[in-house]
């Protein structure tokens, strides 16, 4: 009863919040003023149902034992998906069918679909970069789009340019990505938290209007066409042909990023990033190089990026500074959120079902980002360590071996 | 000397809004430590609904000052219940919870509420209705400075000061003091810290509405995306000034503003941003806690 009333007051608050902008639509043109009732009521439909399930969840939450403060540690109990990933007897079967069904997939369906794909593959390459730097090294960075950029422009010019090669680009588009990372972590190398966050989103803004603005290097909005498509050994490839060939490179891509960060992950320079993410002052207490560990997470992360960007342009063969907004910066961070900061195979996961679901549910793609920024928030505050959590290495002190041992 | 006075007018008045926007950041960023990511966006929606009031009067057949008086009104009330409502669903249950949680939630709350205005209005840039009157000047003020100028100029020196009326001589003012200097002090001594953070989120939307407006009716046009670029550069103006520091908001908004329009006059109009962010770096290498702001010392 008393969550009944409660939630017909959040639906009363969320119909008068709603009101001005979704229930009026004023044209000043044919001086017309809309009134749309009907979607205020449901606004208030809607409201209700989910401060019901809201409130629920909140007491569920506050049911469990409290986190402990200031860290990402999380021991909880590992989901039913975490269970599941575990059990070999289920795991191996399912990752060799995901494989097979990875690999025959260009031979199932239309180009259309493949293209969609290698969109979705770039993404999720993009979210295991930036996996490196924000879920394993804590760095907040809402800039990450412009090293993509720094990749696909780089390919772009130098094609343009001098005519030079998809393969000998995109070592030098991962490269420069690398470069410029550590060219902006270089002087914010003192900042944390907040205020990195905003520089970083300072930078990428400064990216994009350099490109929109400065005509004679990066040909402004109007962008960068003809560019060419990956080659293979200086065979002539049909468009459907060619179209297979980059899925089975970014797939390759993906394997090569995947083995990376996971060893990365649990390398010196994967611990430091971790003891930095978790305390920034113990971490340099204990030793370690600040100033070294945020370059190269940095560096790293952006390599990535770099890398995609470069097939990026070749996969599209045409680019502007419009791919490379704040919002596909907020895109890569949500899948990085949605997955679970620092697990690989939940990035993977968000980036399929966040870029897929758009393209092919129609009638979702309009409110995508709606949901988007939606699904930030809820994850925040329902699952902060995200769809599959990162589990943590823990030592268990066992009492009865321990007594054992000191006889 | 025109040129330079124009531009610095110009200045001056785009300072301002950045100020009325930034204080809401550094009230908020002082007592809870989060940079509030949607608060342009409150800034944005108290336009809105400005123009829609505003509009839906004007085809009525309503006409005159009374009825900006009357859109800013209801645009302050609305952007105050949004303040509130963010605060109670993306903050809140984000208490003691690591810094990068709320300030991620907050970024999700940004892009909700850009999408929620793009999908409920349009995308397309609205006319927004030129509800500030013209006076006359007399020359040679006339034909450096507008009437909406002046308005602007005028109305954010008087909220300043109901602003520092408010902050250092009521209960909720002192409650708001004690709760930025130590939340658990003031928790002890019987404050509602929940009550005060609550009523800083209220305080700093209405300014923002009240920013919204005049920005509105200076520029003639809005549309969903001018909160976020409105808000990273009201930040920017906060970190400038001292983040957490109110006198510190205000002055580096207008030394903000005069950077912009000085940039843009002289330099190129088409890297104005540049300028901004610039700005914003060299002041955090430089100088971390802003032009106003005292070092703080971290306990380990």
């Amino acid at each position: 009863m008393k969550n009944f009333k409660h939630s017909c007051g959040v639906a009363l608050w969320f119909m008068f919040l709603t009101l001005p902008l979704l229930g009026v639509r004023v044209n000043t043109i044919k001086s017309e003023v809309e009134w749309r009732w009907l979607s205020i009521l449901w606004v208030g439909l809607g409201a209700f149902v989910l401060s019901y399930f809201w409130r629920w969840s909140l007491q569920r939450r506050q049911g469990q034992p409290k986190r402990p403060q200031g860290g990402a540690a999380e021991p909880a109990a590992p989901g039913l998906l975490q269970r599941l990933l575990e059990e070999p007897g289920l795991y191996r079967p399912m990752l060799g069918a995901i494989l097979l069904a990875t690999v025959i997939f260009p031979w199932l369906v239309d180009t259309y679909q493949v293209n969609i794909m290698i969109l979705a593959l770039i993404f999720v390459v993009l979210g295991l970069g930036l996996n490196i730097t924000v879920g394993l090294a804590g760095l907040l960075d809402l800039g990450y789009i412009a090293f993509f950029a720094v990749g696909a422009y780089a390919y772009a010019l130098l094609n343009l340019h001098f005519g030079l090669g998809f393969w000998l680009c995109l070592p030098i588009g991962g490269l420069l990505g690398a470069l410029f990372g550590v060219l902006l972590g270089f002087p914010i190398l003192r900042l944390r938290g907040d205020y990195l966050a905003i520089v970083t989103l300072g930078f990428g803004s400064i990216a994009k209007i350099v490109l929109e603005n400065w005509d004679t290097v990066f040909y402004g909005a109007a962008g960068i066409a003809n560019i060419d498509r990956p080659g293979l050994f200086g065979l002539d490839l049909k468009l459907t042909a060619v179209t297979t060939y980059t899925y089975y490179l970014m797939l390759l891509l993906v394997a090569f990023t995947i083995f990376v960060t996971n060893r990365l992950k649990d390398s010196r320079i994967g611990r430091a990033w971790m003891a930095l993410r978790e305390d920034e002052i113990a971490c340099v207490a204990m030793g370690v190089d600040m100033a070294r560990t945020k370059l190269s997470a940095y560096a790293l992360g952006a390599f990535w990026a770099g890398l995609v960007g470069v097939i990026f342009a070749a996969r599209n063969t045409y680019i502007n500074p419009n791919s490379f907004t704040f919002m596909e910066s907020a895109m890569v961070l949500s899948i990085v959120v949605l997955g679970g900061m620092g697990s690989i195979i939940g990035v993977i996961i968000a980036a399929l079902v966040l870029i897929l679901m758009p393209e092919y549910l129609r009638a979702f793609s309009e409110y995508r980002m709606l949901v988007f920024g939606a699904v930030m928030v809820l994850m925040m505050i329902f699952r902060p360590q995200g769809l599959i959590a990162n589990v943590r290495k823990t030592y268990a002190y066992r009492k009865a071996a321990a007594e054992q041992a000191h006889g | 000397m025109d040129y330079f006075l124009e531009l610095f007018l110009s200045g001056l008045t785009r300072g301002s809004i950045y100020a009325l926007i930034a204080l809401g950041y550094t009230m908020v960023y002082g007592i809870i430590q989060l940079i509030n990511f949607a608060h342009g966006e409150v800034y944005m929606i108290g336009a809105f609904v400005a123009l829609v009031v505003a509009g839906a009067l004007t085809i009525y057949g309503f006409t005159g000052v009374s009825i900006l008086l009357l859109a800013a009104l209801v645009a302050a009330i609305y952007a105050a219940a949004y303040g509130y409502t963010l605060e109670r669903i993306a903050y809140r249950p984000l208490r003691g919870a690591p810094r990068l949680s709320p300030l991620i939630s907050a970024i999700g709350m940004s892009i909700f509420l850009q999408n929620y205005v793009l999908l409920a209005q349009t995308p397309d840039f609205l006319p927004f209705p030129a509800l500030i009157p013209d006076f006359d000047f007399m020359e040679p003020v006339a034909h450096i400075m507008g009437s909406a100028e002046l308005v602007i100029l005028l109305v954010t020196a008087l909220t300043m000061v109901v602003l520092t009326v408010l902050i250092k001589y009521t209960r909720i003012g002192k409650a708001m003091r004690a709760t930025q200097q130590d939340m658990t002090m003031a928790r002890l001594v019987g404050i509602n810290v929940d009550r005060v953070i609550s009523v800083t989120f209220v305080i700093g939307s209405v300014l923002a509405a009240i920013g919204g407006v005049l920005v509105g009716s200076y520029i003639g046009q809005i549309n969903f995306a001018i909160g976020f670029m409105a808000g990273v550069k009201a930040f920017t103006a906060a970190v400038l000034g001292g983040i957490g520091n109110i006198p510190g908001a205000v002055l580096g908004g207008l030394v903000l503003g005069l950077t912009e329009a000085f940039a843009a006059g002289y330099i190129s109009s088409a890297y104005e941003d540049v300028f901004a962010f610039g700005l914003l770096v060299l002041i955090l290498i430089l100088r971390p806690t802003g032009i106003l702001g005292k070092a703080v010392r971290q306990k380990v």
